[in-house]
């Protein structure tokens, strides 16, 4: 990868190699993509990319305003006016509405924002104040702005929440356009000459052409297993609420240097549980230093346990290699011919632990074992973001595995390795796994049915942002379900908001534990059989993600049932039809 | 008369108009699957059904981080005039707090019972299950009159019957008579709403809540300067001879905001038991008429009676009315306060009133009183009476069996050892249901008490009644601002604490210390209450003590109330 860097094969001078040369020493895989986009787009533009991005044209002006009890909104609406009548062109939004990554985009911005509790944000502009104190600000350097703050000096944080933003633009680089004003209770006055100021200065903002983008251009590098992507963390939360038996985690990653399509899963390289590791090395008696050697390298065993082998799926050659080395009968017998019953009988439930455990084998060398191992494969997560909505994260959906067997609490691997041991600002190893067979409808305008209960639903998140940033047109219908409605609605807030702006046009939802009989999507989907089947003739796709068990084959005799029913057709007829939507590529499932 | 500029109503009476006298779009909010809300206009709507949509704000910001909608729920509010309710009765609504709401019951400022915490698929439920114990909601809430009080407990005299049977007639009345309740709640089959016609009200209903109390001397347990509505019982040789009537009260204001303000009503005459009533609606049709439907903070009563005068009103009632108010007879109160124990009553049937803290029945550790009164109500033959103080009195039993009631009082803890200031003291619901808090009440006063009392009991002050009532937001739902020690909450942690209140609700107190924590609080009252005790005149209450000392000076009017 880093290929040397010498005058011979590049166009320049001796003195400007070695700068580059220091300069590409120092960046990091991120940096340097970034690099080669910003030269690319200087070459593009003539070498003239202006060092800081100058405002766009004069005459917008988003009008943006945090409020609790209305004065705020009161104050935002007559500014929005009052520019309106000079001509400019005026959005103005509340908090409530306002989706934190739309602050990139921003070229002139007026914040208007009150103070509540004790020195806080209004309730609608915490998830803003947050965003931009967390480690997901983004720089701000083409935006300028002004803060009018409200509040009221008998509390203690006078106009807090006004001068945490005020701060926080200045320190993502964004240029201040005048001094911020704070309002006491009787704001009227000093809110008037703040916008008479405001007017003032965007009104005469001299026009400045486009600058061009500096986002890189071109794939950049490439991440596999063997050489993953180290992602940073920014946040692990529970999207369960508070009661509910379930446990899914909605994980997000810095993966600047990654980029992926939605549809994509990510691939993550986990670490077992160190007490596991722990506890079988006691009870095999081996030392956690004993050097052992794992795909030609050599390294202390507790190390390759943890990270490299996989030590919790029983599988068959475990079994047979461990029988052999262990002598037991008992094991041998159930691998033998016409035993299989008896063999599928033990492995249910067990895990290489419960082996070990009770068919001992004392005096076994490290490596022996070891040899006994297969690596630990990478877990796949399907990608519930999309790069266009949030730019340089991955973020997936993570439901906890963890049940009980033989008298053990057990827990999966990689899920709660990020549930339990996995914090903001650890880095993940991780990687792109693409999947072409789980894609959006090239065309925009085509109606998309979406069905993903539980985590299934993940992908459909990354759908939605998609199309909302492409501006698509097309109709989205989701089906979803989990136990709960009160705990367990996944995204619950997203939909809504997206239902709202009518990006998203139906859902419809099964919460299968809230009633006495339970209900599934397939359920919801043969309720909404007619029109269902409507929107498949009017050429819409179908989407399926999720269990694979159960789910994705209930779902697909729902399907085949309405195509029969409402087509008219036998069933061999609708499963044609249906497979001929797969052929087409009309109906598509990412099933696990 | 105001003909309202429909271009100046407020978004809520826009709604209003909008709602098909009520109905609004409710009926299809409940049973949308997407979200534990119903439509953002519908919650205006909903009060009238006597619910409030609310979330519990202990969990709004661990679920916003979640991706979840608040955890939205209903708080429903049970229509209740007079305050009484019989033993099947509390059954039936005890059974309702168990299967549909947070398995507690709220005993309210205004004599009722409220659940918290219903979810949405348990809403019409819970709504029919009160209908079927012979209950409603009707009006609980929303710009209409609200729970017409009485002072409590029938059985206390013939002028307590009276004032319960006047409460009862005056809400009966003042329905609403539009069929949207039955409908959304009970499956009444549709009427359309525009032949419906309210006599009263008319299609936008009253600019604000109304609310009327009456009570009885020298109890002055209804809080009559607090009503924008109420009538003083006037006996004579102890026979009701009529009513003395009182207008423009209420407690809520903004902070900040002075044009806003607590007001104490003005005693407007007399009328006759059989004028009682006239009354009533006449009054309700000048401020539905001449309330301001422009601005919500300034659409009490007491604020049309600030801006035109007494006389003005009462020569536009007096005109409506067809007859002249006779002068106020002379009437006396001791105490706004509840009287604990067992009482006896004239006809020889036994009370006892309990006190509940800030009126939540629950059970907590030895102190069982949920259970324990279910218990109660298995067996006792008589009424319950609850009290404006958040209180339950145990009414109509017959001496026979006292005894039995008695043990059932002891076997499940609920009387409980309380000083004084406690059991006088309110604290409003406030965290974590009230969306209006600013600061903790009902959750928190308990604990604020436990400390004061060590001062209180230092001075050798624990056999005074002084009266101390807290709430979360200056809305003054425990009526704080009549209290001798109002404390009113202004952000998490600071109250504003207002001194020199009238021992019986006579006079509003005046701002003493602002957005003060507990160490403050504390640190404010110790050298009031020392002074109070080696400087009080025999039976000074402490609210004189503070204006006569000049620690804070009297209010005069509610208009002064921020000088
Ligand atoms: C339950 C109760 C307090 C208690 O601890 O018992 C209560 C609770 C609430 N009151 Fe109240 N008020 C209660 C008696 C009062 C009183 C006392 C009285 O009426 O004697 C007052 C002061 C008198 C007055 O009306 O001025 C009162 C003045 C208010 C106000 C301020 C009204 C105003 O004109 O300024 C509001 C807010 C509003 O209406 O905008 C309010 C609003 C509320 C709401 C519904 C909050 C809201 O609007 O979102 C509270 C629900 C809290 C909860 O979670 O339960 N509540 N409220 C009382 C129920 C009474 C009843 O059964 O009907
Ligand atoms: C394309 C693709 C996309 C995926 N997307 C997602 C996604 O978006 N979200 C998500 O959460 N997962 C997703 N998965 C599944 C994910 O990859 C992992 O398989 C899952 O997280 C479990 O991994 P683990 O390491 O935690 O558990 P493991 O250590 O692998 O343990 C899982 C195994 O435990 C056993 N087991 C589990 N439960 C029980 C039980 N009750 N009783 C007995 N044995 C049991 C089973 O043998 C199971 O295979 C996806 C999989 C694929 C292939
Ligand atoms: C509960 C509460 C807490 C408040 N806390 C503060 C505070 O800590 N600092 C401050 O400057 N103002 C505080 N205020 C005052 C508000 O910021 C002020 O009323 C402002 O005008 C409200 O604007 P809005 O209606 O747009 O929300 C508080 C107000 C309330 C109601
Ligand atoms: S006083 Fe305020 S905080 Fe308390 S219940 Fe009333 S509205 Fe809520």
């Amino acid at each position: 990868m880093n290929a040397p860097i010498t005058a011979a094969h590049l166009p320049l001078t001796d003195a400007q190699a070695e700068r580059l040369r220091t300069l590409v020493g120092e960046l990091s895989p991120a940096q340097l993509l970034w690099v080669s986009g910003y030269l690319a787009a200087h070459a593009q533009h003539g070498g003239d990319v202006p060092a800081t991005p100058a405002a766009t044209a004069a005459g917008a002006l988003t009008v943006l305003y945090g409020s609790q009890s209305g004065n705020g909104a009161k104050l935002a609406r007559r500014l929005a006016e009052l520019a309106q009548a000079r001509g400019l062109a005026v959005t103005l939004t509340s908090t409530a509405d306002y989706k934190p990554v739309r602050l990139r985009d921003e070229r002139t911005l007026a914040l208007i924002v009150s103070t509540h509790g004790e020195g806080e944000p209004p309730d609608s502009a915490r998830e803003l104040h947050e965003y931009l104190h967390g480690r997901k600000a983004p720089r701000l350097e083409s935006l300028r702005y002004a803060v009018l703050a409200l509040g009221d000096s008998s509390y203690q944080f006078y106009c807090q929440t006004g001068k945490d933003f005020d701060a926080a633009f200045e320190k993502q680089g964004a240029q201040r356009l005048f001094e911020r004003v704070d309002c006491d209770i009787d704001y009227d006055d000093a809110a008037a000459a703040w916008m008479e100021q405001l007017l003032g200065r965007v009104g005469s903002a001299p026009a400045v052409r486009a600058t061009p983008a500096l986002t890189p251009v071109g794939g950049g590098m490439q991440y596999d297993k063997r050489n993953p992507y180290q992602a940073e963390v920014l946040e692990n939360i529970v999207l369960n609420g508070r009661g509910s038996d379930k446990e899914t985690r909605h994980i997000e990653l810095a993966v600047p240097g990654l980029s992926y399509t939605p549809g994509d899963a990510l691939g993550v390289l986990a670490q077992n549980d160190p007490r596991l590791v722990d506890e079988l090395l006691s009870v095999l008696d081996l030392s956690a230093e004993a050097p052992v050697s794992v795909g030609g390298v050599t390294l202390p065993l507790a190390q390759a346990l943890t990270g490299h082998l996989e030590i919790t799926a029983l599988t068959r050659p475990f079994l047979a290699g461990w029988a052999a080395l262990a002598g037991a009968d008992r094991l041998t017998a159930l691998l033998a011919d016409g035993n299989e019953a008896a063999l599928r009988a033990f492995l249910d439930g067990r895990q290489i632990i419960d082996v070990v455990q009770e068919f001992a084998l004392p005096g076994l060398e490290a490596d022996a074992f070891v040899g006994l191992l297969r690596r630990l494969p990478p877990r796949l997560y399907s990608l519930a973001s999309s790069l266009a909505a949030s730019p340089d994260e991955a973020h997936v959906t993570v439901a906890a595995v963890r049940y009980h067997s033989h008298g053990r609490a057990r827990a999966g691997v990689a899920s709660t390795w990020l549930a339990d041991r996995v914090q903001p600002g650890d880095t993940v190893p991780v990687f792109i796994e693409a999947n072409e067979n789980f894609r959006l409808p090239a065309d925009p305008q085509v109606p998309a049915i979406m069905i993903g209960p539980g985590t299934g639903v993940a992908p459909f998140r990354a759908f939605l942002q998609e199309r909302e940033v492409q501006g698509a047109t097309g109709q989205n219908w989701l089906f979803f379900g989990d136990r709960h409605f009160h705990t367990d609605f996944l995204y619950q807030t997203d939909w809504q908001g997206w239902l709202k702006d009518g990006l998203l046009t139906r859902m419809d939802v099964a919460f299968s534990r809230d009633q006495a009989r339970k209900v599934y999507v397939q359920d919801r989907l043969r309720e909404r059989g007619g029109e269902l089947y409507a929107w498949l003739q009017s050429g819409a796709h179908v989407y399926v993600c999720g269990d694979a068990t159960a789910m994705a084959a209930d779902v697909h005799a729902a399907l085949r049932d309405i195509v029969a029913a409402e087509g008219g057709l036998g069933a061999e007829a609708a499963e044609e039809y249906l497979r001929e939507l797969a052929r087409t590529r009309r109906y598509q499932r990412d099933i696990y | 008369m105001n003909a309202p500029d429909p271009k100046t109503l407020n978004d809520v009476e826009q709604i209003k108009a909008r709602s098909r006298h009520l109905r609004g779009t409710i009926a299809d909010g409940l049973v949308d699957p997407l979200t534990g809300a119903i439509a953002p206009d519908d919650n205006a709507v909903l009060k009238f059904h006597g619910s409030y949509q609310q979330d519990d704000r202990d969990l709004r910001e661990e679920r916003r981080r979640q991706k979840l909608e608040p955890a939205y729920q209903f708080m429903i509010r049970v229509r209740l005039p007079g305050g009484e309710c019989t033993p099947a009765q509390w059954l039936a609504l005890d059974d309702i707090a168990g299967a549909h709401a947070n398995g507690t019951l709220r005993l309210t400022t205004r004599q009722t019972f409220q659940f918290h915490g219903i979810r949405k698929p348990h809403f019409k439920p819970a709504m029919q299950a009160i209908h079927a114990a012979g209950l409603d909601t009707i009006a609980a809430c929303g710009d209409v009159n609200r729970n017409v009080l009485a002072s409590a407990n029938p059985y206390r005299s013939p002028l307590h019957a009276a004032a319960g049977a006047l409460a009862r007639a005056v809400s009966e009345h003042l329905l609403p008579r539009t069929n949207a309740y039955a409908e959304i709640w009970l499956d009444a089959p549709a009427v359309d709403p525009g032949t419906e016609v309210e006599p009263v009200y008319g299609p936008l209903y009253l600019p604000r809540k109304f609310k009327i109390g009456i009570a009885v001397p020298p109890d002055n347990d209804v809080d009559v300067y607090a009503q924008d509505l109420s009538f003083i019982a006037v006996e004579d040789g102890g026979q009701l001879v009529g009513w003395n009537v009182l207008v423009g009260g209420g407690m809520g204001m903004t902070h900040g905001e002075k044009a806003t303000y607590p007001r104490l009503a003005d005693v407007l005459g007399f009328c006759t038991p059989e004028q009682a009533l006239a009354v009533a609606e006449q009054v309700v049709c000048v401020q539905r008429d001449f309330g301001d439907r422009t601005n919500r903070r300034h659409a009490r009563l007491k604020y049309t009676i600030d801006d035109r005068g007494v006389d003005w009103f009462k020569a536009e009632l007096e005109n409506r009315l067809g007859f002249a108010l006779a002068p106020a007879r002379p009437f006396a109160f001791e105490r706004n306060t509840d009287a604990f124990g067992w009482h006896e009553g004239p006809d020889g049937r036994w009370h006892y009133t309990l006190f509940v803290e800030n009126g939540r029945v629950a059970d907590r550790g030895a102190r069982r009183l949920r259970t324990g009164l279910r218990e109660i109500a298995r067996v006792h033959r008589g009424l319950f009476a609850l009290t404006n103080n958040q209180n339950v009195t145990i009414a109509g039993v017959e001496a026979a069996r006292r005894a039995a009631i008695a043990t059932l009082i002891d076997e499940y803890g609920l009387e409980r050892e309380a000083s004084r200031l406690r059991q006088n003291a309110m604290a409003c619901v406030a965290m974590p249901s009230c969306a209006l808090a600013m600061a903790e009440s009902e959750r928190y006063l308990p604990d604020l008490i436990t400390r004061l009392d060590g001062v209180i009991d230092a001075c050798g002050l624990a056999d005074t009644p002084i009266t101390l009532r807290m709430t979360g937001c200056p809305n003054g739902c425990a009526r704080p601002y009549i209290a001798e020690i109002g404390l009113v909450g202004k952000a998490p942690g600071k109250y504003n604490l207002y001194l020199g209140a009238g021992f019986h609700g006579q006079r509003l107190g005046k701002l003493y210390r602002e957005n003060i924590g507990e160490d403050a609080i504390v640190e404010a009252l110790t050298p009031l209450l020392e002074r109070y005790a080696s400087e009080r005149q025999a039976d000074e209450h402490f609210g004189d003590f503070l204006v006569r000392a000049g620690v804070v000076p009297a209010v005069a009017a509610g208009r002064q109330f921020h000088d």
